[in-house]
């Protein structure tokens, strides 16, 4: 009892990664000596690991961004024209610029500076999964599920590992192409945000290592124990290089 | 600042925060419609006072005004909410096993209702920590509470959830004994 005291609220400070590096190694010491503390921390882990998947989070409904964009903003405003010729003229005039940026833009990318093709196709299909029923073939937060799933559907087997205790719960995987080729996807939840994961044997697809941001997206490329990785996500790029490390520790 | 500079300046800086504000205002008023309107107002509100928001976390800046806007409407349309009490120490030595959680995982409905039996002032902790992913320091700012006390608070409300979620339990287990 006179622990719960002492390290109580530490604890949590401790779970949330919020202590300093003194107060972190400070209780990382006390741990294995105490069988209290060492079982405190394995419950409130399971607490946090189960309010994270059960998905608890609600998105704005359509109806509230719509009446913020249209009631609330003041409305866009374009060049000051009267006049129907003039303001046809304007939107003609606005077309073909639009028309010949977007032109522009698509020849930057997919030449010599832009995103590498494999984080170009990545991002594609993460914002294809994320229409209504395509994130996960099977829906599993079981490795043990996941993980078979994949034999006879894929020609390797991919690593499956949940890491719900390290933030990342595993939320299912299906197939996806990139470049044309069949690889497997598997998907983790970091908070509210999904991450994608794409896996293919090393040297399967055209790949380059990098990392970089396309279309407000986040994308991290990697080549691990024989496999090519590529992760997607809107969560901050920090969260990608965290789950690299977790994958390599595997 | 000319109106489409500052409409830009806010559609960059507030406006992608529009989920986390209907999403706090959900769980601290428990109606997705209650929430609607409140998180609407909110929006009008951070709008009229975007002047005040200095370049930083546009996330916290907005999240502060949906908590207030949300304990306003509380006052006002549901004063009794507000005088929620904590429940009183457990008395029962049984806590939930690591275990017993995990069995949790897919059961949403029972941890929202869990979620939603806490005094909405221990309710926030668990919402802009696990939820929304918020910093202390950022917890701290948005509930206008000094940071030293945010770490305690949390401490409270994942005993008050884990006790709401064993009370369920109890409640279940009685009901199955007495059938």
């Amino acid at each position: 009892m006179a622990c719960r005291e002492q390290w109580g609220d530490r604890l949590h400070g401790y779970l949330d990664g919020e202590l300093d590096a003194a107060g972190a190694a400070e209780f990382e010491r006390h741990l294995p000596s105490c069988d209290e503390c060492s079982a405190a921390l394995r419950t409130e882990h399971a607490l946090q690991t189960t309010l994270a998947r059960a998905q608890l989070y609600e998105r704005a409904p359509a109806s509230l961004r719509r009446t913020v964009e249209r009631e609330i903003l003041p409305a866009r405003r374009t060049a000051a024209v009267t006049g129907a010729y003039w303001k046809w003229l304007a939107i003609a005039a606005m077309a073909l610029f639009a028309i010949s940026s977007g032109f522009l833009a698509a020849n930057l990318f997919h030449g010599r500076g832009g995103a590498p093709e494999v984080a170009v196709a990545a991002v594609d299909a993460h914002l294809r999964s994320l229409q209504q029923g395509h994130l996960a073939d099977v829906p599993s937060t079981d490795q043990h599920t996941v993980k078979p799933w994949f034999d006879g559907r894929v020609d390797f087997a991919p690593k499956v590992v949940d890491f719900a205790a390290q933030g990342f719960p595993l939320m299912g995987g299906r197939l996806d192409v990139l470049n044309g080729k069949l690889v497997a996807a598997l998907v983790y939840g970091r908070r509210k945000h999904i991450v994608n994961l794409f896996v293919t044997p090393e040297g399967s697809t055209a790949f380059v290592s990098g990392m970089g941001e396309r279309q407000g997206y986040r994308w991290l490329a990697w080549q691990a124990g024989g496999f090519d990785y590529v992760a997607v996500t809107d969560a901050s790029a920090t969260d990608l290089t965290e789950l690299r490390a977790l994958i390599e520790k595997e | 600042m000319l109106e489409s500079q500052e409409r830009e300046r806010f559609e960059l800086c507030i406006l992608p925060h529009l989920d986390a504000a209907f999403n706090l205002a959900r769980w601290l008023l428990r109606d997705r419609q209650d929430a609607e309107d409140v998180a609407q107002e909110s929006m009008l509100r951070a709008y009229r006072f975007f002047g005040t928001f200095r370049a930083g976390d546009g996330r916290a800046w907005l999240l502060q005004i949906v908590r207030n806007s949300c304990y306003d409407w509380l006052r006002k349309n549901r004063p009794a909410e507000l005088q929620d009490e904590l429940h009183e120490e457990s008395l029962v030595s049984k806590e939930l096993s690591p275990e017993d959680l995990a069995l949790l995982n897919q059961d949403r409905g029972r941890l929202a209702e869990a979620l939603q039996s806490l005094p909405a002032n221990f309710r926030e902790f668990l919402v802009l920590r696990e939820l929304e992913g918020c910093s202390y320091k950022e917890i701290a700012a948005i509930t206008s509470r000094p940071i030293g006390s945010v770490m305690s608070g949390l401490a409270r409300a994942r005993e008050q959830l884990r006790e709401a979620l064993l009370t369920k339990e109890k409640v279940r287990k009685e009901v199955r004994r007495g059938m």
